[in-house]
């Protein structure tokens, strides 16, 4: 076995140094009922080349995003990596490193996550951000539940806009917790509809732009409703790159910001590991959930970091922690602040106005084609079409075409079944977007010719 | 100068100076990218937008964002920097106890890159990601298999939420049989989360006494048992490193008792192979991917935890559920049952990718001698080190040894003071202070990936820093480290005035 060290002859002498007979010895406090004398019914061990060639096979099995056109979004986007970010994730001392728990020896990892809390707070609008959370869905039940701790109320408004995958993942946390997590109906334009439901029990409102349709929105007006009955705004944003055209949620009054950070530095990978952001204001700080990393010095007087403010956390508040959260998203914060490192606010700008551009061509090709309607009126990289057609089946043709068409509504929230999620990055090209646009209007004009079929 | 021809010879010094920069030697004195004047820079060249962003009108940020940009050489180098600050397991053993820090074989990390399994969306039509739900279906396999157990829920991103799903699910069984339940019980020695992890959850938490040898005090769970109660959350094998003999029978009465048994499986490295936890009559338990499967740490995450559970609980995991048909696999997102969703889409997918091929690498046979080099390695330890300090207990550990600070009485060095000077050795410290239920706990966790050499290199080390400690040399121990890239930090000035982020104001 390529990974164990031990030979036979170490373990002999090993258990004599011990002064135990044979290692069955060594595991005497095991009840006899429950050892297991032979092997369990798996497969034996294989070498290096032999698993790397099982493995590849079932990658084979996967379409991957380069393999052709790709429009798929809805909290998870295809964008370019530099290829030193996943370069650097993979030195040693980043990647085999433990929780930076002994700051002496883990300058390195403390240093990086003091700029990406920087970075994260800089882009959110905020005064502080955390060192990560497992990813945008849970970090915006996390925010929920910081919001009932802040107000002492139990009650969380949240929008028609909101990810349906994000709302259910609210409500599985939050409810438990004797939350009363009100949901709205999803709408394209889900933001506008929140003020109403605002009351005096409201502890938070859970809004999100652009939205799962798309939709851009200004908050300001929600925040300052929020805040006049005395709720937070919680302000969800899946596509952080947006950040670099839209204004920022802080800027319009935001009391809490997560965001999902896989767009920069972190593949798709299938759904995960991916990276949460938590942003909040100053004075809510002690409230949050997560691990904080902070500046001070050394016993030389030299500047150094530290894992900060810990009173909070489940390693010493236990029950009474503000999360249970140990084990977060480290290295994928790294991966972002790497990327963020090498875009700058230069980079950032060019990159998010080059997906809104590549967005907007898209919708100006797939608004030609007949029965098309675009749904979405302000958009980023994203936005909703309504199809003649249920956009499953339309989805599952164009699969055969060659090209991954987006995100049928369906998929992940109930109703609109005709609603189509489509997406556009830096990676879509001019020629995806043409071919998309035939293909897309090809097959609906197969779908028409069926459904009359059938009618007649 | 021409050095060619002319050998260095090493000559004596009376005192060492300090240097000019900061920097010493190969350890760069490396500031924040905000310090390093990218304003206006870019290690990226994009295309220019065909289209401007008029259709946006005032939705368009114009203030400054505030983030500096570097150049591909620079943005290496700092990280680069960086990363020469940091202890790793690929630089010597690392005995963080209850983290289980082993090797991160690199096939992994390569499988994992493979576009196959990275660049696929976990939206996109199901029949282009069978491959993917069949490494999902096999992890599952595996699990189940080394567990015993029914079902397993893979979406929990680490064990924490693990702690959450499986108490979830707890809460949905006893929902459905109309009978909510209010405590849940937790020995004093569980880790954070756990506690942590119950009061979330709504769940008053209440602690269970722990016997003279490290356990799991029977008579006080029986007592405190109650038909309110909904689980117990034990650790097994637990944090002093201990099997918990009496598991079988704390299963059984928490059984009678109309609770489940959450066991946590932070630990289960010490028995992959050995001991099937269905065996012992566990409910539902989360099992670290990134500890026993070998996922990297990563300077503190990504993890995975996925849940095994039990026949009583399999019909209420939460959300998606692998179907396999006819015409291939499906992921149901919406299972009649299921409690709800823990997160957005389908758990760690990169995490499943390396823990397969780690199981498949070590298979049947490889993982079983995993557990075994894990608490041979454990003991080995615990027998070299025992002659000069106090084994919280007697008997033979699990995969990891736990000392007191007995041994230091009178010494005025404390177990913080002992681990600090570790670092001045090239060593990792142990974990400190946990389990909170010994006076100055040292938790010293191996892992099986480790060599005979490098352990006694380890015990040697550790035994030598013994002696210094019991001769009363304090000066190595008060003051250190004294060789690592910082001394002592101020932790307390960090908590008392927190600054959180860099700030143009602040940099000195
Ligand atoms: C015993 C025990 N339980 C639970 C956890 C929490 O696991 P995670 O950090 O993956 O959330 C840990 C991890 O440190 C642990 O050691």
């Amino acid at each position: 076995m390529r990974y164990l060290p031990l030979t036979p002859t170490d373990r002999t002498e090993m258990l004599a140094v011990i002064g135990a007979s044979s290692v069955d010895d060594l595991f005497v406090d095991v009840p006899a009922a429950a050892r297991r004398s032979g092997l369990v019914d798996l497969p034996m061990h294989e070498g290096e080349m032999e698993v790397e060639h099982d493995l590849r096979l079932l990658a084979a099995q996967n379409r991957a995003g380069w393999q052709g056109p790709f429009f798929c979004g809805a909290g998870a986007y295809r964008h370019h990596v530099p290829a030193s970010v996943d370069h650097i994730i993979q030195r040693s001392e980043f990647l085999t490193s433990y929780t930076p728990y002994q700051p002496e020896i883990a300058q390195g990892t403390l240093q990086y996550l003091f700029e990406f809390q920087t970075q994260v707070a800089a882009l959110t609008g905020m005064d502080v951000a955390n060192a990560s959370m497992y990813d945008g869905s849970t970090a915006a039940a996390e925010a929920v539940m910081m919001a009932t701790r802040v107000t002492r109320r139990k009650k969380a408004v949240l929008s028609g806009g909101v990810h349906p995958h994000y709302v259910g993942t609210i409500h599985t946390m939050a409810s438990v917790a004797g939350v009363d997590v009100v949901a709205q109906a999803f709408a394209v334009d889900g933001e506008a509809a929140v003020i109403a439901a605002i009351d005096a029990d409201t502890a938070c409102v859970v809004v999100q732009t652009p939205n799962v349709f798309g939709t851009a929105t200004d908050v300001t007006k929600i925040a300052e409703a929020a805040q006049a009955a005395g709720a937070l705004l919680v302000v969800v944003v899946t596509e952080v790159v947006s950040l670099g055209l839209l204004k920022s949620p802080g800027s319009m009054g935001a009391d809490i910001v997560v965001a999902e950070g896989q767009s920069i530095g972190n593949a798709l990978n299938f759904g995960g590991p991916y990276v949460g952001l938590f942003a909040t204001r100053e004075k809510y700080v002690r409230q949050m959930p997560g691990r904080l990393c902070g500046e001070t010095v050394d016993a030389d007087g030299r500047r150094g970091f530290v894992l900060t403010l810990s009173t909070r956390e489940q390693h010493i508040r236990r029950d009474k922690a503000t999360s249970n959260i140990c084990t977060n998203s480290g290295l994928c914060a790294l991966a972002f602040t790497i990327h963020m490192s090498l875009l700058g606010e230069k980079g950032l700008r060019q990159l998010a106005a080059l997906n809104h551009s590549k967005a907007r061509q898209l919708a100006t090709a797939l608004g030609q084609i007949p029965g098309v309607e675009i749904l979405t009126p302000r958009f980023f990289n994203e936005f909703a079409i309504r199809l003649p057609h249920a956009a499953q089946g339309v989805v599952e043709a164009l699969v055969r075409m060659g090209i991954i068409g987006g995100v049928p509504f369906s998929r992940i929230g109930a109703g609109m079944d005709n609603v189509l999620l489509v997406a556009a990055t830096e990676t879509t090209s001019e020629k995806d977007i043409t071919l998309f646009a035939r293909d897309l209007k090809g097959a609906l004009t197969q779908f028409n010719a069926d459904t009359n079929g059938e009618a007649a | 100068m021409q050095t060619v021809g002319r050998p260095t010879q090493p000559q004596a010094v009376s005192s060492i100076p300090e240097t000019l920069t900061g920097a010493r030697g190969l350890l760069q004195d490396e500031v924040l990218i905000f310090e390093l004047g990218g304003w206006d820079k870019t290690g990226v060249d994009l295309a220019k937008p065909e289209l401007d962003a008029s259709d946006l009108g005032d939705l368009v940020r114009t203030e400054p964002i505030g983030l500096p940009g570097l150049s591909e050489p620079e943005t290496l180098r700092h990280y680069v920097r960086l990363s020469q600050k940091n202890h790793a397991i690929d630089l010597a053993l690392y005995p963080l106890g209850s983290c289980t820090m082993k090797h991160n074989p690199r096939l992994n990390e390569k499988v994992a890159r493979l576009p196959g399994f990275a660049d696929v969306h976990p939206l996109q039509p199901q029949s282009t990601v069978q491959g993917a739900i069949a490494v999902m279906d096999q992890v599952a396999h595996w699990l189940k298999t080394l567990t015993g157990m029914a079902a397993v829920a893979l979406s929990p991103k680490a064990g924490a939420h693990g702690e959450l799903c499986g108490l979830l699910a707890i809460r949905a069984a006893h929902v459905a049989r109309g009978d909510a339940r209010k405590r849940v019980l937790v020995p004093t020695s569980a880790h954070g989360t756990n506690p942590a992890t119950a009061a979330f959850v709504g769940y008053a938490v209440e602690e269970i006494a722990q016997t003279e040898d490290g356990r799991v005090d029977l008579a006080d769970l029986e007592a405190k048992l109650g038909p309110d109660v909904a689980a117990i959350m034990v650790t097994n094998p637990n944090t002093c490193g201990l099997f918990e003999r009496d598991i079988i029978e704390i299963a059984r009465l928490t059984h009678a008792a109309g609770a489940y048994f959450y066991c946590d499986g932070a630990n289960f490295n010490a028995i992959v192979g050995r001991v099937r936890p269905a065996d012992l009559g566990v409910d539902a338990m989360h099992i670290n991917l990134h500890k026993t499967f070998s996922t990297p740490h990563g300077g503190g995450g990504p993890g995975a935890g996925p849940v095994v559970l039990s026949e009583a609980l399999a019909p209420f995991a939460p959300a998606p559920w692998i179907v396999t048909g006819l015409d291939g696999y499906t992921l149901d997102e919406n299972p009649d049952g299921a409690f709800g969703r823990m997160c957005a889409f389908h758990g760690q997918m990169g995490m499943f990718v390396r823990a397969l091929a780690y199981m498949k690498s070590h298979g049947a046979d490889g993982l079983r001698q995993v557990a075994e080099d894990a608490v041979l390695n454990a003991n080995y330890i615990k027998a070299r080190l025992s002659p000069l300090m106090s084994s919280a207990f007697s008997g033979p550990c699990m995969h990891e040894a736990l000392f007191t600070d007995a041994w230091l009485e009178g010494s005025g060095i404390t177990t913080l003071d002992f681990a600090k000077a570790m670092i001045d050795e090239g060593f990792h410290p142990m974990t400190m202070y946990f389990p909170l239920v010994v006076h100055g706990a040292m938790l010293i966790e191996p892992t099986e990936t480790e060599s005979r050499i490098e352990l006694d290199r380890f015990c040697d080390a550790v035994l030598r820093l013994a002696l210094a400690a019991r001769a009363g040399d304090a000066d190595r121990f008060k003051g250190a480290p004294f060789h690592a890239p910082l001394r002592r930090l101020d932790e307390t000035r960090a908590a008392r005035n927190p600054v959180l982020k860099w700030t143009p104001a602040s940099a000195g």
